[in-house]
């Protein structure tokens, strides 16, 4: 692994050239990544007891709650990236916000799935207009939305300010969503984990655990990805405008060919 | 439709997704670095 690392930053050489977004770190991340998935898919549907009540669906839980963590992170680098950017108008910044709010879309449209395939079992239904799913699919459309936003052409700046802007009003809506099985009665439990004293116990709080550990890091290889690729994608929009402003000023200042009469009128 | 089928849909959804967006991700990556030079990425 170490030669790898050697070759991967040596300017020059085949890999080099070649180009990714990966690194030694986000390698390593990687592979710890995927060992735990693996573990988590053990201890989540094979070594953990099914539930006295739920039975076996409770096995969703695994992966539900990390999704769900997952998604109140990516959020909070989109108001993170989105406040720090109106401050300092930074590229990072801003690309922080964009990979915060593609990776929270993705993981609260897990959120939401897992958690309709864990309610038809449990409730008997897959949606109830209840506070807390009400307000997590107002988060979704909000970050389709978001997204949406970034693609309308204009100059970087403006389009930075207006994603900003959106950003910090999408963020509004997570406090919404964490205190709603608190301020409403809704058919969603309320907090089962961040309690002093925890309502499972033995495997399943382990297998819990576990997901949210490797969703934690599949959460950051994911965004340290995302964001070089918005890096890159910058760049390359960067380059292409500038070519496109070369070719423009060449042609401006070619001659016209021999014999071609000027555009210009005289007087007679 | 039983539990553990709802189970299997679920963990097929959740490792699919990720395991599909990290993928498209390395692929776009990979192509997207091909355009710009060496010092554009610096975490090489």
């Amino acid at each position: 692994m170490s030669q790898t690392a050697v070759v991967d930053g040596a300017p020059g050489s085949g890999e080099d050239a070649l180009g990714h977004t990966g690194s030694v770190a986000t390698r390593w991340l990687g592979v710890v990544v995927l060992i735990g998935a693996v573990a988590l898919l053990a201890f989540g549907l094979v070594f953990s007891d099914p539930d006295v009540i739920q039975g076996d669906a409770v096995r969703l839980m695994y992966v539900h709650v990390p999704s769900a963590i997952c998604m109140y992170l990516g959020v909070g680098a989109l108001g993170l990236g989105s406040a720090v950017w109106l401050k300092r108008q930074t590229e990072f910044w801003d690309l922080l916000a964009l990979a915060g709010a593609e990776i929270g879309a993705l993981f609260t449209a897990l959120t939401l799935l897992t958690g309709m395939l864990w309610g038809r079992p449990t409730w008997g239904v897959f949606w109830v207009w209840d506070a807390r799913l009400t307000s997590t699919a107002l988060l979704q459309v909000m970050l389709i939305g978001y997204l949406a936003l970034r693609k309308l052409p204009g100059d970087a700046t403006v389009r930075a300010r207006r994603a900003s802007i959106t950003g910090l009003v999408i963020v509004l809506d997570l406090p919404l969503i964490h205190y709603s099985v608190e301020w409403w009665r809704t058919l969603h439990q309320g907090a089962t984990i961040s309690r002093l004293d925890p309502q499972i116990d033995g495997l399943m709080l382990f297998s819990l655990m576990l997901g949210i550990v490797v969703g934690a890091l599949t959460f950051v290889w994911l965004m340290i990805h995302r964001f070089r690729l918005a890096h890159l994608e910058e760049q390359v929009e960067d380059r292409g405008l500038d070519a496109a402003l070369d070719a423009r000023r060449a042609e401006a200042d070619r001659p016209p060919p021999a014999g071609d009469t000027p555009l210009v009128r005289t007087s007679p | 439709m039983s539990q553990a089928g709802y189970v299997a849909v679920g963990y097929v959804a959740v490792f699919g997704s990720i395991s599909g967006y990290a993928w498209w991700m390395l692929r776009r990556g990979r192509r997207l670095s091909r355009k710009v030079p060496p010092e554009a990425r610096r975490w090489l």
